[in-house]
């Protein structure tokens, strides 16, 4: 389902140089699979997931995706392997505030493969326990909806792969836990990968395979040299 | 049902810059609409009202003079023709109808103009069709003191069949100065959007021998409202009367003499025509300055849009749609600034002149104006729309960790 294979990503740092942030010779996860990562507050570890995802274009290396690779492909086409196969669930949940529960996840699914369809998105925000605030607004929900919201988002595209960066860092622990029980869940239901970065031990105690990120990134900060791409223009 | 949903709820969430951009635009659209529209109704409604007659003959003086007094009721007379002139041109092989008027008096500042009968029974105001009374209503006799009253002043003077009225000297109402005979209202014209809707018509005799006048000039006429038998005949005349005469002027065609007025007064056309243009483009700048300045608000939920698959190319397509959204809501609001404005001018004008314009009458302007408005909008939004093409998107939407 996933295969990286020497994925490299560097910035600009403020003081000049260049930092690497993300060297990844092997990292591979079968379909279907859920596994976590555990990495600490800049690791890299959600610089490694925007590269899988291609929201960053990677200085080298492939990040492939049911046999196409990610970085290789120029940005537009990134942007549809994204939509088509992809689902995102970022710790600060990134709801369209301007846009209804339901309209947040039929906007996800209109760049999606099968376009709009609103009987399943209304199906899904049921199955995540929000059938009764289809036309709330995100700042009328608890962080916990909230959160819901962005796994309904995240799935109802029935993606081959979930990418979830600290799903939970914004929730108790109980909302945590129960959270974490309903993205596996749903991605198990969808069949549909999970690849989980987090530094909360808790969370992480909940899956079999838990990684550290420290061990599969090899980066090291490299100073001087030829002036590298910035962030933006890496990420054309 | 992606754009259209992007575009609603960013307008919604904007809603009072919306409201104010979108009307900067509609102003800017009506007031557009409206010089381009009262320019090209006047000067049309001016001409078409100078066909009735070919020519204006008068005193010696300005050809344009001639025509807005005799015509247009405007303007002074340039001064007198004796009756003898008038039986001149009357008789003459190339004139098919010439009707004579004096003018000098009114009625609470509206003209009292003295003709003769066969104004109303011989002459046709536009093409097929000829002067026509309200019902009950007759001609005044020639030698009466009798009035027939165009349909807006007996409308603003609330005259009706029967009521009386004494003149008063001048063409500037002034009420020390009022003429002791009483004229009695015979008849009400129905209306004819023509400057004669703003006349007191009385019998030609009844301001030559009115009290006060100068009794040397009691055969005089003001003016002489010729229909040719030829149009080739204006040309002989205006040799015989402009070039080799000194005496008479003859205003010769009617029509070229309105277009060249209007020739002379076309730069203040385009002066409010330049403001109409600038106005659009501060309105269409308006467009750029308030999406651009909301783009860092929005920034973030460009990049969420970019996360979840939206294309670069999607992005920039619904600003530039979101610009073109309200450029059009802005034009459609013009029309209704447009209405409210023709409606205001052509008052102003019917009350000044007695020509009427057409407030709904159509014109390419009506939906050529609205289309630019809303592609200049468009293009005001590519600017803030190449900003949120450009958005970073990991840069925009987390720190790195």
């Amino acid at each position: 389902m996933l295969n990286v294979v020497d994925l490299t990503k560097s910035f600009t740092a403020p003081e000049g140089g260049r930092v690497e942030i993300v060297r990844v010779p092997r990292f591979e996860l079968a379909a279907g699979e859920q596994r976590a990562l555990r990495g600490e507050s800049g690791s890299g570890k959600t610089t490694f997931l925007h590269l899988i995802a291609g929201i960053l274009a990677a200085d080298g290396g492939r990040a492939e995706i049911d046999g196409v690779d990610m970085a290789a492909l120029p940005e537009a086409k990134r942007d549809r392997l994204r939509a088509d196969k992809l689902g995102y669930i970022f710790q600060t949940f990134n709801l369209l505030q301007g846009y209804t529960v339901l309209e947040n996840v039929l906007l996800g699914m209109s760049f999606g493969p099968r376009g709009v369809d609103r009987a399943h998105a209304v199906e899904v925000l049921g199955r995540v326990g929000l059938a009764h605030r289809l036309g709330h607004f995100p700042r009328q929900l608890s962080t916990g909806q909230q959160q819901r919201v962005a796994v309904a988002r995240a799935l109802a595209n029935r993606p081959k792969l979930v990418l979830a960066d600290e799903p939970t860092g914004n929730l108790d622990r109980v909302s945590s836990k129960e959270a974490l029980a309903l993205i596996r869940e749903v991605c198990r239901e969808n069949g549909a990968a999970l690849l989980l970065v987090s530094h909360d031990d808790g969370v992480l105690a909940q899956f079999e395979g838990m990684q550290d990120f420290a061990v599969i990134n090899e980066a090291k900060t490299v100073r001087g040299g030829v002036t590298p791409p910035t962030t933006t223009e890496a990420a054309k | 049902m992606t754009l259209p949903l992007i575009i609603y709820r960013s307008l919604r969430q904007h809603a009072l810059s919306t409201l104010i951009t979108a009307g900067s635009i509609a102003l800017a659209c009506g007031l557009l609409m409206t010089v381009w529209m009262v320019k090209t109704q006047a000067q049309a409604a001016f001409v078409s009202t100078s066909t009735a007659f070919d020519a204006v003959l008068g005193a010696r003086g300005s050809k344009l003079q001639l025509v807005l007094n005799g015509i247009f009721h405007l303007e002074a007379s340039p001064g007198n023709l004796a009756w003898a002139d008038y039986e001149f041109i009357r008789k003459h092989p190339a004139v098919k109808t010439a009707i004579p008027i004096a003018v000098g008096d009114n009625l609470r500042g509206y003209r009292i103009v003295g003709t003769v009968p066969e104004l109303f029974s011989k002459v046709e105001y536009a093409p097929g069709k000829k002067y026509e009374l309200r019902a009950g209503g007759k001609i005044f006799a020639d030698s009466a003191r009798e009035a027939v009253v165009g349909s807006f002043a007996a409308e603003r003077l609330m005259l009706k069949i029967g009521d009386t009225f004494q003149p008063f000297h001048g063409l500037a109402f002034d009420e020390k100065n009022q003429h002791e005979e009483t004229f009695t209202v015979t008849g009400i014209l129905a209306p004819t959007n023509t400057p004669a809707d703003k006349v007191v018509w009385i019998p030609i005799k009844g301001v030559q021998t009115m009290s006060g006048h100068d009794p040397k000039a009691a055969t005089d006429v003001s003016a002489v409202l010729i229909q040719l038998r030829a149009a080739t005949a204006g040309f002989m005349l205006d040799m015989m009367i402009n070039k080799q005469g000194n005496r008479m002027t003859l205003a010769y065609p009617v029509g070229a003499i309105m277009t060249e007025l209007f020739g002379k007064i076309s730069w203040f056309d385009r002066v409010l025509a330049l403001v109409a243009y600038l106005v659009a483009l501060v309105a269409a700048g308006s467009v750029l300055a308030s999406i651009y300045n909301s783009m860092s608000a929005r920034q973030r939920d460009l990049a969420i849009l970019r996360a979840l698959g939206a294309r670069r190319r999607t992005i920039f397509g619904a600003v530039v749609a979101e610009a073109a959204c309200i450029g059009a809501l802005g034009s459609a609001a013009g029309f209704g600034i447009y209405f409210a404005l023709m409606a205001g001018v052509a008052e102003v004008i019917r009350a000044q002149t007695g020509v009427v314009l057409n407030v709904t009458a159509g014109h390419a302007v009506l939906w050529v104006c609205p289309l630019v408005m809303t592609a200049l909008c468009a293009l005001g939004g590519a600017v803030p729309a190449l900003k949120a093409y450009r958005t970073p998107v990991a840069e925009t939407l987390a720190p790195v960790s």
